[in-house]
């Protein structure tokens, strides 16, 4: 009798939290039904499948019960963008700096595995004392670590055209609060050899993606993480474990971690020679870039925003690999003039950090513009810059250079892209 | 003196601020000295008073007798790993003919008949072609990739794409070799083996270099 009581309550809450966007957008209120059902507090509304109902005055009638699971509002819908490898953070759309898991960028070389979480299982051998194997359960049972960090690709960089999004252009970096083992919890379990200098990360996707990384990286902040905004990591973000490297480029925190062999070498596998490496002067091309170079970008305003004249608080995102922001600076000249925004405390090790500016648009055509510093003193660099410094060859990757935004004397707001499209 | 017992070494002292000092100072009167001897004192904020983000592991047992030790084929199904050294691969050779039989029948329709027509990866290009002059020069195995071991492993792990890991080690040889041979890196009539592939010199080898960015002024 309960359980059925139950499944009936969970229908009708299932019911309502499927709201179609096309009745919302083509009337709302005036052509929605409204039910309204016994319940224990007397007559409540409830919306029929598929509409919603906007009463004309909230405090006049009793709004839905607690649901089992929370869902967003029907007024909002921020989405990724997808592509058939990847998907990307809607940036223009968040405030502060935690990123929705639901909203957290992908980037896949096999597509999401499904994994059983009763049969997952991560091997540590090689160069160990004693190679062991780690099910979920005895991962969760160490002494656990949980950190706020970003999360970015090295190949977050897009232009080409005036009409693109924060999204579009950086799209490629979200932000969460990782929960897992350290790594180095689970190496003093194994027991190093002396001369290990190396490990090799090996996931469980259709790719079976592998990276060599640095043991140096695995002892300092390297983590085996299972828990991300504090529930269990999603399956696009590795699920049930995942490699979480912080600060270094996205694709060496290997997803669905399955295997990590100890060695005194790198193995060069694919994704750290054909792919993850840029060319450089010289004809060259530059292999285990790891760390993320300092970067910001300002998504609000930006485009597809209408500014209106008068007071705009200018506000974006800031991050490094390497540390802290200590700074970040903005422009509304068009680089002319720069000024220090506010920083959003507190600011954290390898984490978005969030900036303000408060600017008075009177109505002139010109460029916002942000550039981070970051404790090494790193100052973001232009395209230009990065294009002396690397040559004609660069590649796509490590690429952080300082957004544009034009501000035309509508209001209307534009990328200034730059660099190969 | 049980109060000296209270453990709160986690905070640094040259940084404390007389404000969490003085705070601390008062948690101390308040707690009392009479708790229980594992009594652990305020907990120390591990992330605030280490920069690099470690759990304090004083107190832990030297091992925790989680998990199990892997058996030797538990290891072996899994570690399919290779190496620039040749470690890793399985016993086995391919020759080019074979290699372009399989090719034409389980690559050729995502990388073209010669590895260049696409629609996915191109898989053919030489390092110095004239041809490229102007043109955006393709990055694939014959220009970009430093050891021919790599090959191996990833048709060997992921390749093909809608059959990942479903071929034997025989044919990934002669997958490798057709396509070295396709970029001008062996001979028509090369064999290809466990023995021989890791000593095959790739045009690219010389390009690569490691990451010198350190942070800094410098914009490299
Ligand atoms: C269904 C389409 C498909 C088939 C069939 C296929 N591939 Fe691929 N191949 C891909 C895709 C897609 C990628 C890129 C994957 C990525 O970047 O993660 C790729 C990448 C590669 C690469 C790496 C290219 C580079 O420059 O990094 C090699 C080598 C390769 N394939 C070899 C093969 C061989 C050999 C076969 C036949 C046994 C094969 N492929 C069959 C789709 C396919």
């Amino acid at each position: 009798m309960g359980i059925k009581s139950e499944e009936t309550k969970n229908e009708t809450n299932h019911a309502l939290a499927k709201i179609s966007r096309r009745k919302l957008l083509l009337g709302g209120a005036a052509t929605a039904a409204v039910a309204l059902v016994k319940s224990s507090f007397g007559e409540i509304q409830t919306a029929i499948p598929e509409s919603l109902y906007i009463p004309a005055d909230p405090t006049k009638v009793q709004g839905p019960p607690p649901f089992d699971l929370g869902t967003r509002s029907p007024f909002e819908r921020p989405l990724k963008k997808t592509s058939d490898t990847s998907s990307r953070t809607p940036l223009q759309d968040l405030y502060g700096t935690i990123t929705p898991a639901d909203l957290h960028y992908e980037r896949h070389h096999g597509g999401v595995p499904t994994i059983d979480p009763e049969k997952y299982e991560l091997l540590i051998h090689g160069m160990v004392e004693k190679p062991m194997i780690f099910t979920l359960a005895d991962l969760k049972r160490f002494p656990a670590f949980s950190r706020i960090c970003f999360l970015e690709c090295s190949g977050n960089f897009r232009t080409g055209k005036e009409e693109m999004m924060p999204q579009e252009i950086a799209g490629l970096t979200s932000q969460s609060e990782w929960t897992g083992v350290m790594l180095s919890t689970l190496f003093r379990e194994v027991g190093i050899k002396s001369k290990a200098s190396w490990f090799l990360a090996e996931g469980s996707d259709a790719a079976v993606m592998t990276r060599s990384i640095p043991l140096q990286k695995g002892l300092q902040d390297g983590m085996i993480v299972y828990a991300q905004n504090g529930e269990a990591i999603r399956p696009q973000q590795g699920y049930p474990a995942r490699l979480f490297l912080p600060g270094w480029e996205g694709n060496t925190s290997v997803k669905w971690i399955r295997r990590i062999e100890v060695s005194d070498q790198p193995y060069m596998t694919r994704e750290e020679t054909s792919k993850y490496t840029e060319g450089i002067k010289g004809g060259k091309i530059r292999q285990f870039s790891f760390d993320m170079d300092a970067r910001s970008i300002i998504t609000y305003p930006a485009y597809p925003v209408i500014l209106q004249q008068g007071w705009v608080e200018i506000r974006g995102i800031a991050w490094t690999g390497r540390g802290k922001i200590v700074k970040v600076e903005v422009s509304t000249d068009a680089g002319k003039t720069w000024n220090s925004a506010k920083l959003q405390g507190p600011v954290m090790d390898k984490a978005h950090t969030y900036f303000r500016y408060l600017w008075n648009w009177r109505g002139d055509e010109t460029e916002i513009l942000s550039r981070a510093i970051d404790e090494t003193g790193y100052i973001q660099p232009t395209m230009k810059q990065l294009m002396e410094a690397r040559g004609r060859d660069m590649g796509g990757y490590h690429l952080n250079p300082i957004t544009a935004w034009r501000i035309k004397r509508d209001g209307t707001v534009l990328f200034r892209p730059e660099g190969k499209a | 003196m049980l109060c000296l017992k209270v453990r709160w070494w986690q905070v640094n002292t040259k940084k404390l601020k007389l404000k969490r000092y003085l705070t601390l100072c008062l948690f101390l009167a308040l707690a009392g000295c009479n708790r229980s001897e594992n009594l652990q004192g305020p907990t120390p904020i591990e992330s605030e008073s280490n920069p690099v983000n470690t759990l304090d592991t004083r107190d832990w047992p030297e091992s925790f007798q989680i998990g199990r030790e892997a058996q030797e084929d538990e290891i072996a199904r899994q570690d399919i790993d290779v190496r620039p050294d040749g470690e890793g691969l399985p016993e086995g050779s391919g020759t080019v003919a074979l290699g372009k039989q399989i090719y034409l029948a389980k690559c050729a329709t995502c990388h073209g008949r010669t590895g260049v027509e696409g629609p996915e990866a191109k898989l053919v290009a030489r390092l110095s072609r004239p041809d490229y002059e102007g043109r955006k020069k393709p990055k694939a195995i014959g220009n970009y990739w430093p050891y021919a071991t790599t090959l191996f492993d990833y048709i060997n792990r992921a390749m093909p794409f809608n059959a990942p890991g479903s071929l034997r080690p025989d044919e990934v040889y002669s997958l490798t070799a057709y396509l070295l041979y396709e970029n001008r890196i062996v001979e028509r009539d090369e064999i290809v083996t466990n023995r021989n592939l890791a000593k095959i010199k790739m045009p690219a080898k010389g390009l690569f270099v490691n990451d010198d960015r350190r942070g800094g002024r410098e914009v490299k």
